[in-house]
């Protein structure tokens, strides 16, 4: 279970005290938890400060009882905390082999890499030696990503917007990978979402907008709200 | 041969005893071994140090070993190899110098190499170079590389200076006839106070002939490196080179790349790029696991391999 405990988070931008994050308390213990709300509301923050690339201003983080605010990337890493990034980085010369055996910490076989690669839809003999750069697709290069943290299979997994940049025949592939993630994986998973597909299979729903948690509750709870109050300007609703 | 010499054939050579097929070893200036073959001859020369390498037309499948040690400190050598690759041929080439100076002086071994491949004639061609020691004697290395390639000839080239090498000066010339191609790959890495300097300047004079330079560097400590490159494009021709560096604490680079097109069906790209290791791929290993130590590792082996 990840406790968050009056997490709050300002930057200095210049000289303006900005509050991305504000105060934000709460439980994550379901199996299969999404946060949505509007762009630029703190969503993406708070998953890279639970992966510990941020550090909150103030407040805590605790994983299973366990305060993890101090820790850096690689220990919250060790103690079973995987993040999928919404823009997956590059590496020169790196192939998707290296990347996956990374991930999973010890050598693997080809054929073990070949279910996690075809855990996401793609063809191992394809695609082992690849190397991670831009000859790879965006949806190519997400299903990879998605791949390194199955390939973990820590208790804690965060996907930060993985349907962002990519065709609508990736996404509606890339929905199956998560509806059967769900199914398979045991643990935490934690996603960044706006698709209401993805909310739709989430046990529970967090709503931050603004910095402020908004709401936490199951679909039935939360989707009926979301789906009404979608902001439009009069001109667009006018015209609907 | 000693333990010591094993050691720097086994990193210059990826042998643990004489190779198969034809070879030639040279040890502190001399001859310590020579192997030929029906198709592949190895002659030495006789007005100045060196060796000739022939190989018959046709000859296919076949491999060449001419690995150079240095174990006495304070040995200053200039060797001319000359290779003459005959039509139709396709072999593999693996030259490549190991230093161990554990001496006060300095060591330095500068290989001239000259290649002339024949009509359809196909080469590849490894080169490594490493230095060790535990004197101050520094080991300098000046491998000089020529290729002159005829008609629908290919050439690969791979070389790599990893490690222990304090003063580089790699110097290649080629000229291209029609269809001919060249592909080179040239791995870098310097640390300390260690300097390199690529110097590289190809015609491109025949027709559909093509040149791809690929340049990775990695430059650590307070070393620097020097990236020149020139591509004359004389006819409808495509040439390409790249240059990728990685610098690291005090490191310097510089990548001074010049292209000429005196045809107007001349085809000719550089890419240059240098910067520290990127804080997001550092942050992604470190999501993974690795602490920043090892994804720096990784980076680099993945970059230079």
């Amino acid at each position: 279970m990840l406790e968050l405990r009056n997490i709050s988070y300002e930057v200095d931008d210049n000289h303006d005290n900005k509050e991305i994050l504000k105060d934000v308390s709460v439980k994550i213990e379901d199996h299969f938890v999404a946060i949505t709300g509007p762009n630029g509301g703190g969503k993406s923050t708070l998953a890279k400060m639970i992966a510990g690339i941020i550090k909150p201003t103030s407040g805590q983080i605790l994983l299973d009882g366990e305060d993890i605010t101090e820790f850096d990337i690689t220990e919250r890493a060790k103690k079973g905390i995987s993040f999928a990034f919404q823009q997956p980085v590059h590496f020169k010369g790196l192939t998707v082999k290296d990347m996956i055996t990374i991930a999973a910490g010890k050598d693997m076989t080809v054929t073990e890499i070949c279910n996690i690669l075809s855990e996401v839809g793609l063809c191992a003999r394809e695609y082992i030696d690849r190397e991670i750069n831009s000859s790879l697709s965006g949806g190519e290069l997400k299903r990879i990503e998605i791949a390194m943290i199955a390939a973990r299979g820590t208790k804690m997994s965060i996907f930060d917007e993985p349907e962002a940049g990519i065709d609508l025949w990736s996404f509606n592939s890339l929905i199956k990978v998560f509806e059967k993630m769900r199914d398979e994986i045991n643990g935490t998973i934690l996603i960044i979402s706006h698709q209401e597909r993805i909310l739709n299979i989430a046990d529970k729903i967090i709503v931050i907008a603004d910095g402020r948690l908004e709401k936490v509750g199951t679909k039935e709870e939360v989707l009926p709200a979301l789906l009404d109050t979608a902001e439009s300007c009069k001109t667009l609703t006018d015209k609907l | 041969m000693d333990l010591v010499q094993k050691n720097l054939l086994e990193q210059v050579a990826g042998l643990h005893e004489v190779p198969e097929g034809a070879y030639n070893i040279r040890a502190n200036g001399s001859k310590l071994g020579r192997n030929t073959t029906a198709n592949i001859d190895i002659v030495s020369k006789t007005d100045k140090d060196g060796i000739d390498i022939i190989i018959k037309p046709g000859t296919v499948n076949e491999s060449v070993h001419i690995p150079v040690l240095l174990s006495q400190s304070g040995l200053q050598e200039c060797v001319y190899n000359d290779f003459y690759i005959g039509e139709g041929a396709d072999v593999t080439i693996v030259a490549g110098c190991g230093i161990h100076n554990c001496g006060v002086d300095t060591s330095k071994h500068d290989g001239i190499h000259t290649f002339y491949l024949e009509k359809g004639a196909k080469v590849r061609y490894v080169e490594r170079h490493y230095g060790e020691g535990d004197g101050n004697g520094e080991n300098i290395m000046n491998p000089q590389t020529i290729v002159h390639l005829k008609e629908d000839s290919y050439m690969e080239m791979e070389t790599t200076q990893i490690k222990g090498i304090d003063s580089t000066n790699r110097v290649t010339r080629g000229d291209l006839a029609d269809g001919a191609r060249l592909e080179i790959h040239e791995k870098i890495m310097t640390h300390g106070k260690q300097y390199a300097k690529t110097d590289f300047s190809v015609d491109l004079n025949g027709d559909n002939s093509s040149c791809n330079l690929v340049s990775r560097s990695v430059a650590k400590g307070e070393s620097k490196q020097e990236f020149f490159s020139i591509m004359n494009g004389n006819a409808a021709c495509a040439g390409h080179s790249e240059c990728d560096a990685i610098i690291m604490d005090h490191g310097c680079v510089t990548a001074s790349p010049q292209l000429t097109a005196n045809s107007i069906d001349a085809n000719l790209i550089h890419e240059a790029a240098i910067g520290k290791i990127a804080g997001e791929q550092l942050i992604k290993l470190m999501t993974l696991g690795l602490t920043e130590k090892e994804a720096e590792e990784q980076i680099i082996n993945g970059f230079l391999k």
